[in-house]
């Protein structure tokens, strides 16, 4: 087996904030392989945007990471910047949650392609205009040429996403970080631009990672999906394992607040109860304990490890796991 | 974007308008007969009232103001009864003093203003920021007229590198005409820049929050291409206001600099019209100052169009 693209290891990082240290990523080991998906999936402020961010080296200037974040051989948080600068539009890029926002609005479509192959591409103006051509097309944009003049606000969200994509693919990365890439779409948009990405993936032999509230999202897209809670990965699973046997309640608890097609009219959906824990005042025991129907006092004093019982890739957080025989988990 | 031209050039019609009343109200309401103050105070009653007659006093003062304004859309805007001097006449002659000075003080305000606002935001908080801030709050704090006399006192007195007052017209001595504008400009300038330095800064700050700055520098863009091109852009509309407003106002000169450096312009001549009770020239002066403003004010709305695009095609 070849060593990862991307090895995560025991990544933390710290916010300071008036009310204390806020620990946004608490001890997170992941990694990822040349050409493979990886879904990062969590509720609103489980730390997956901030793991993103530290792997890009996007943190806030306040921010403290530790661990270290293996990319290609080199640690990506103790590159000197002008190394991580080469490093970022080339080998590693990104699509932002919000095309509304992450595309600059003064600047057209094509000086902000360009802009990114010329950077790291050694192609004089017209190469980089005709590949900016031939990106858009690839992404499904109409008439590539003539939106190469646009500027963002011509355009439909959809079509900045597609953007936005265009020129995360620009310079072929290794590594494309999706963060949330369909959540501010139309429902009709998402599975379109889902499937480009996972096309595009394919066809460039690109590694990804797919960050998203939405487990669905995850379901036929990543190879393997880890669930994080409160700055934790909680359970970490091939997809199809996941799906089939999950053991960590709160994975179970999001898959339970996905709304069914086939549902009756007027069923309530099991919404997850009450609201994560403050980040800082982390908690003594696990940190879903206080929202969870399998705890019992043992989960309230102390925080269970990352383990595997049944399959050696299958990792799960809890004392209690479910679909397992009780009493087999740590 | 016609559209849009066209709308802004309409509202400017009831400010002109309103603009021109007020001018005429001002010069109106100031105490004194302006009959007597020609005359002086050994004219009889009898040749006053002739006067009054004759220059229109005698009639109610919105007779006045329509047929004053009836002059003044056939560009007719009067002269002056002590020199006989027409009002464009006297302010042709001085607007090239006021207007060399306005751009000399905006061009070093903006030389310092627009680097030191991006190297403080691209470092807020640090060392470098809070001293060039706090620098900018200090000059913020000190008169025009201090500054000038400070300049004077090392430059002119100490030095011996510029002069202290005068003026040559450029056509006659280009770079004498420099050196007696730089003190000037400079005392303009040095008024100018914190103002420039903070509204950029702040704007500045705000935009390297943005997504896309985020983006830029996930692209690998260079720092220096992420600051002027992807920031300072979209940061620039409140600096392209404050500067449209510092133009305007320079625009009718500045009293007290131009004053204390002797330099013939637009301010001296309202001093010299208020001393003298010359009230068309009062009058018409400031009208045409306050259509100036006016106008400065339509070109930086027609910047706003060529910075943002989303203005240009009518969104938000």
């Amino acid at each position: 087996m070849s060593s990862p693209l991307l090895t995560i290891a025991d990544v933390a990082v710290e916010l300071p904030t008036p009310r204390g240290n806020l620990r946004a990523v608490d001890h997170v080991d992941l990694s990822l392989e040349a050409g493979r998906t990886l879904g990062i999936v969590g509720e609103s402020g489980c730390g997956k945007t901030m793991l993103s961010r530290a792997v890009l080296q996007l943190l806030p200037k306040k921010a403290k990471l530790t661990g270290r974040v293996m990319f290609d051989g080199q640690d990506l948080a103790r590159l000197a910047p002008e190394s991580l600068r080469r490093l970022r539009g080339r080998d590693l890029a990104v699509v932002f949650q919000d095309p509304m926002t992450s595309l600059n609005p003064v600047l057209t479509i094509g000086t902000q392609l360009m802009e990114t192959i010329q950077e790291h591409l050694e192609l004089d103006a017209p190469e980089a205009r005709k590949r900016s051509i031939e990106l858009l097309a690839a992404v499904g944009i109409p008439a590539p040429e003539q939106r190469l003049t646009q500027y963002p606000h011509q355009c439909s969200g959809g079509m900045r996403q597609r953007i936005a994509i265009a020129i995360a693919l620009s310079c072929e990365p290794k590594l494309l970080i999706a963060d949330e890439p369909t959540t501010a779409l139309d429902v009709t948009i998402q599975a379109q631009i889902l499937d480009l990405l996972a096309r595009e993936q394919r066809r460039r032999h690109m590694a990804m990672i797919i960050i998203t509230h939405d487990l669905g999202v995850v379901a036929g897209r990543a190879d393997e999906v880890a669930v994080m809670y409160a700055g934790r990965v909680v359970e970490r699973a091939p997809t199809s394992a996941l799906f089939k046997r999950m053991h960590m309640p709160y994975t179970e608890a999001l898959l339970a607040a996905i709304p069914k097609l086939d549902a009756a009219p007027h069923t309530p959906l099991p919404a997850i109860s009450g609201r994560p824990p403050d980040p800082t005042r982390p908690l003594r025991g696990c940190s879903f304990a206080p929202r969870c129907r399998y705890a019992t006092g043992r989960c309230h004093e102390a925080k269970p490890a990352l383990t595997s019982a049944e399959m050696p890739d299958h990792l799960y957080a809890c004392f209690h796991p479910i679909q397992l025989a009780e009493g087999v988990g740590a | 974007m016609l559209n849009f031209v066209v709308r802004r050039l309409l509202a400017m019609l009831p400010v002109l308008l309103a603009v021109s009343l007020l001018t005429f109200l001002i010069a109106s309401l100031l105490p004194g007969d302006l009959a007597l103050v020609i005359l002086g105070d050994q004219a009889t009653p009898e040749n006053v009232a002739a006067l009054r007659r004759d220059m229109g006093l005698d009639q109610p003062l919105w007779w006045r103001y329509l047929s004053w304004l009836g002059h003044v859309l056939q560009g007719d805007l009067g002269r002056s009864y002590r020199t006989g001097q027409t009002v464009l006449q006297a302010v042709a002659e001085r607007i090239p003093v006021s207007l060399q000075l306005m751009l000399m003080a905006e061009f070093i305000g903006l030389l310092i203003g627009v680097p030191v606002a991006i190297a403080c935001a691209a470092r807020a908080g640090d060392a470098f920021d809070r001293f060039m801030t706090g620098s900018a709050f200090a000059m913020l704090s000190m008169p025009s007229f201090l500054v000038a006399i400070l300049l004077i006192y090392l430059f002119a007195v100490e030095l011996h590198w510029l002069p202290a007052t005068g003026y040559v017209p450029f056509t006659e001595e280009p770079l004498g005409n420099l050196r007696f504008f730089v003190l000037p400009a400079l005392t303009l300038a040095l008024a100018e820049w914190p103002g420039i330095m903070r509204v950029l800064r702040s704007d500045m700050i705000a935009t390297l929050q943005e997504d896309y700055i985020a983006l830029a520098k996930a692209k690998g863009l260079k720092p220096a291409r992420i600051l002027f091109v992807h920031a300072l852009k979209p940061s620039s509309l409140t600096l392209v206001t404050v500067t449209g407003i510092n133009i305007g106002r320079l625009l009718g000169g500045t009293l007290i600099v131009e004053s204390i450096f002797a330099l013939p312009g637009i301010g001296r001549l309202l001093v010299g019209a208020i001393y003298t009770r010359d009230l068309v020239i009062l009058q018409g002066v400031v009208l045409l100052v306050a259509s100036g403003f006016v106008i400065v004010n339509f070109i930086v709305d027609m910047l706003y169009a060529v910075l943002d695009p989303r203005i240009r095609h009518g969104h938000a």
